[in-house]
């Protein structure tokens, strides 16, 4: 038995039956991270000993018969900007490289709960901004079907290291397609949930509106496992709504029977990739043949939405980062001699070039005089996309698209192009914009054997329809019985 | 052109901290003092991750603030940032209120020497309090102390309808009072928990358009806002008839050379990139929210003012100024409570007690000793233990030391002598000293008795009962 092949649903089985134990489990995961790291590089930190440790411990209470959590034991990798107390939380940015958190993020706090393991804190763009990994201060991630491409971003370390079985499962966050875009270009799934569902308390802040923390798994089912596990209202985040708990591993019927798919005709336009757009296509067809009724629908206010999502994220990103300033924590300058250098020069020097043009954009769209003109404006179109999609879901149950316009590119293609590089997100930041629930699944690899992802939205708070019909054609496809991360070279 | 040609024009953004038991976005203690930095947690130091949440005692007294001050409460608000960086403001922003404060178009009735005037307020908003630097006095860099960050304030926000320094003077002082009766801020100004943000402008009398104004930041005791409202009056007249213009800046107050000085100039205007906070959700009132605290305020100074008159039977002028202050107001009706002697009571609060603040520079919250103290004090002259003359030496020992009086008479050795032998004795002594007093009073100069009971009180060292002392002169100078 490969050990790092299994779901995490066939890892809790194994342990029900005691067919294995969390620490075979954990040493399995962390002989993969020594075999394949060095390829992959989707760690920024690693707490592979302490991992031991705590699968030890569960073990040993398992042993004894003393109560442990359903999924207890089973090991996770953490995006590196959720904060965690006691290790390293730096966001992939100089500005904190060596930041440990005093407190957990409500998410973290949520699986020490669960009695889940976490081996470690995974890559991603500086502060989750871009959608290639590739600004990350320390090292650029790599996607596991070529090498030579992008894992896509910003939590590309986390989609990376699920796709290269470096573990079972992963926290992402998504601001724009964060987690979805990357989960399509590592052929892995990736939900991004409705905004408040989960805290974000502790999740550092990129765009406040817009970041949601959500699951990076290997099928569907993990998806549902881990939506349960960090779900759920919380006191500390104002945003997190009151929704009634659900099991969502209980809406996986294997069945779309009548369920309406709406197909908005916007997000086949110029931009989208041939084979993409083919492969989607076919992909409908299999709706079609498993009873779904799709139809093509509009939502044409889309088109501005990739304009709206940058003026809202870098507005509230350049606020967001202000704290950033070289006083309390964080990177100082060595170079100062009045107040106005200690900020100036150790934002210069702890911010990379990405991170910094954002914070220009931001405070440039928020300034007196161009406020009404850009913040107030996205405002207002971020209405109207709203009400397009109200709109929509008033016909359809889910809406279909693809992830992305293409598969993974090259590394460094792109990363001296930011417009280029935002034209990634096109399909996915309409969604942010909305705060509505997107997954992203695999459904094929075009002809270079790159993964194209499969994107479905739902209606708010609606992730178990959602996760249904995700579901049913992940079982149709089969895409992880037909298609595997080969690492070339 | 005069001085009398010039018409003053001011108006005041006041910030009072108000007196949650926590502070606004998190649960750490308002307290003032402690050791720095003992009074914050991660997320009133802005570390990477926290997020706020609204405690919702800040928009309930702020709520009362506004309805005491006649405002309109707002049943769709929202909490806006306020971007610029500084050592003290540790997310880079200040949460605030930009285009919806909780209350607005309010006002306050203040009472000047030409009858009552209505004073407009603009707003009143909630925000957060920065926190504090400590300069290193050898220059050595700053220190700083988070403790303050976060701690709830309001500002009232006035339109500039004050016409002195004077009249600037009623206003705050009647807004203070307001905000005590309501106990919404404990206004402290010694402790900064009140301080004012004072707009000054001039025009020539008749003039439809405002002059350019000046802005003096931060001010925190009564003195210092009249004295800086009548140097920066004096200044900006001076360069008007100088054929100069007023440049709109920004000026701190030297209370030592009593100077105002520039701090920034229109130019260093800061654009402070106001926007919705994404991390909090909107404020939305009910009707039935707002009724529920419009009822349960407290009995605000005009009607306490209007019940005095009828319940005590005080004058006009003794229900103001004992009302215009809460702390005197509730030590006035404690006191009488206990010594049902109203008169008394308004009598050493408006006169001794009133007397010693102005002195020592106290506030009336600053008052060390209690009401029970005070009506002690009324019920000791009463029985004639004291005479009054005593009184009034316990009233400086209450300041200094405050305990029962008894126990300061008893300590001093101040107990009257009331004792009719001892009495006579001095009496006696007295007479015999001072044969042309004796001489004169019997000669029809009645003045001398006096002078006779004085020389008795020195003797005894005020100790003597003056009416027993009296009457007994009386008596014996017939004889």
């Amino acid at each position: 038995m490969n050990i790092t092949e299994l779901t995490v649903h066939e890892l809790k089985e194994k342990l029900d039956k005691k067919e294995l134990t969390s620490q075979e489990i954990t040493k399995a995961y962390i002989d993969r991270i020594n075999e394949k790291e060095k390829d992959v590089d989707a760690f920024i930190t690693l707490t592979t000993e302490e991992a031991m440790k705590q699968a030890k411990e569960i073990d040993e209470k398992r042993a004894k018969g003393e109560k442990v959590s359903s999924y207890a034991g089973i090991p996770i990798g953490i995006k590196d900007n959720m904060c965690t107390k006691g290790v390293k939380t730096t966001c992939a940015s100089k500005m904190l490289e060596n930041f440990i958190s005093p407190y957990n993020a409500t998410v973290v706090e949520k699986l020490n709960n669960e009695e889940i393991i976490s081996l470690g804190k995974l890559n991603m763009d500086e502060f989750a901004m871009g959608g290639s990994t590739e600004y990350s201060y320390f090292k650029k991630t790599k996607n596991p079907w070529n090498l030579n491409k992008v894992p896509g971003g910003s939590s590309g370390g986390s989609a990376a290291a699920v796709a290269a079985e470096l573990v079972p499962f992963a926290l992402g966050s998504d601001t724009g397609g964060s987690i979805r875009q990357p989960a399509a270009f590592c052929g892995v799934v990736g939900l991004k949930p409705t905004y408040g569902l989960v805290s974000r308390y502790g999740l550092v802040a990129f765009a406040s509106s817009l970041d949601q923390i959500g699951p990076i798994t290997k099928d569907v089912e993990d998806s549902a496992i881990l939506l349960n596990m960090i779900a759920g209202h919380d006191s500390k985040d104002t945003t997190s709504q009151e929704i009634e708990r659900k099991d969502y591993t209980k809406a996986l019927k294997n069945d779309v029977k009548g369920l309406k798919i709406g197909i908005p005709k916007e997000y086949f336009g110029e931009g989208i990739n041939k084979e993409v757009k083919e492969k989607i296509f076919e992909a409908v067809e299999k709706y079609k043949e498993l009873g779904a009724i799709v139809e093509e629908c509009s939502i044409d206010v889309a088109d501005y939405a990739l304009a709206t999502y940058y003026i809202i994220a870098c507005a509230e990103a350049s606020s967001n980062l202000g704290r950033f300033d070289g006083i309390r924590y964080g990177y100082r300058t060595k170079e100062f001699e009045n107040l106005k250098d200690i900020y100036r020069n150790s934002r210069s020097e702890g911010f990379g070039q990405e991170v910094k043009r954002r914070i220009i954009l931001g405070t440039y769209v928020l300034s007196s005089g161009y406020y009404d003109a850009y913040y107030k404006k996205a405002q207002k179109v971020r209405t109207l996309v709203k009400k397009q999609f109200a709109d929509a879901f008033k016909k359809y149950d889910v809406i279909l698209t693809p992830t992305a316009p293409t598969v993974a590119f090259n590394l460094g293609e792109r990363s001296n192009n930011p417009l280029e590089m935002y034209l990634a997100d096109i399909c996915t930041v309409p969604v942010n914009i909305a705060g509505l629930p997107g997954i992203s699944i695999p459904i094929s690899v075009d002809k270079q054997g790159m993964p194209i992802g499969l994107q479905l939205i739902g209606n708010y708070f609606e992730e178990e329809k959602l996760l249904n019909a995700a579901y049913t054609l992940e079982q149709a496809i089969k895409f992880r019985e037909n298609y595997k991360p080969e690492f070339k070279k | 052109m005069s001085r009398e040609d010039y018409e003053v024009v001011i108006g005041l953004e006041v910030h009072a901290e108000l007196s949650t038991k926590t502070k606004i976005f998190c649960s750490c203690p308002t307290e003032f003092g402690g050791e720095p930095n003992t009074h914050c947690c991660p997320i009133c130091m802005a570390m990477p991750g926290t997020l706020p949440v609204l405690n919702e005692k800040v928009v309930e007294y702020a709520v009362k603030a506004g309805l005491a001050t006649n405002c309109e409460i707002s049943r769709d608000s929202k909490n806006d940032r306020k971007n610029y960086f500084y050592p003290d403001l540790p997310k880079a922003y200040q949460i605030s209120q930009f285009d919806k404060p909780l209350c607005e178009k309010g006002y306050i009735e203040i009472e000047t020497e030409e009858g009552t005037k209505k004073i407009r307020l603009t707003r009143i908003h909630i925000e957060e309090d920065a926190g504090k630097l400590n300069h290193d006095e050898y220059g050595r860099g700053s220190l700083v102390d988070l403790n303050r960050a976060g701690v709830p304030l309001i500002e009232i926000v006035s339109e500039p309808d004050l016409r002195s320094a004077n009249e600037t003077e009623i206003y705050l002082r009647k807004l203070k009072s307001i905000l005590e009766y309501i106990e919404v801020s404990d206004c402290k100004m010694q402790e900064g928990s009140l301080r004012a943000d004072v707009n000054v402008s001039v025009r020539k009398k008749g003039a439809k358009e405002f002059g350019t104004r000046t802005e003096m930041k931060n001010m925190n005791s009564f003195r210092s806002i009249v004295r800086a409202i009548e140097y920066e009056v004096e200044r900006q007249i001076d360069i008007i008839e100088d054929g100069g213009k007023i440049e709109q800046e920004t000026l701190r107050w030297d209370d030592v050379s009593g100077k105002t000085f520039t701090m920034r100039d229109k130019e260093d205007a800061q654009d402070y990139r106001y926007f919705p906070d994404p991390d909090l959700v909107a404020i939305r009132l009910s009707d039935e929210y707002i009724e529920n605290i419009r009822k349960a305020l407290p009995e605000l100074p005009e009607s306490r003012r209007i019940r005095y008159l009828e319940e005590y039977k005080l004058t006009e002028k003794e229900a103001r100024i004992l009302t215009s202050s809460k702390y005197l107001s509730d030590l006035f009706e404690e006191a009488t409570k206990i010594s049902n002697n109203p008169k008394a009571v308004v009598n050493w609060i408006l006169s001794d007690i009133s007397k010693t603040l102005n002195e020592k520079e106290l506030e009336p919250d600053q008052i060390p000793f209690t009401a029970e103290n005070l009506a002690e004090l009324i019920a000791l002259i009463e029985k004639g233990t004291i005479s009054n003359t005593i009184g009034k030496k316990v009233l400086a020992e209450l300041f200094e030391n405050p305990k029962s009086p008894s126990k300061i008479i008893e300590e001093n050795g101040w107990v009257q002598i009331s004792d009719e032998s001892a009495i006579k004795e001095v009496v006696l002594k007295v007479l015999s000293e001072n044969e042309q007093s004796v001489a004169d009073y019997k000669a029809g100069k009645e003045k001398a008795l006096g002078f006779l009971v004085g020389q008795a009180m020195k003797q005894t060292k005020g100790k003597a009962n003056p009416q027993m002392l009296n009457k007994m002169f009386i008596e014996e100078l017939k004889k």
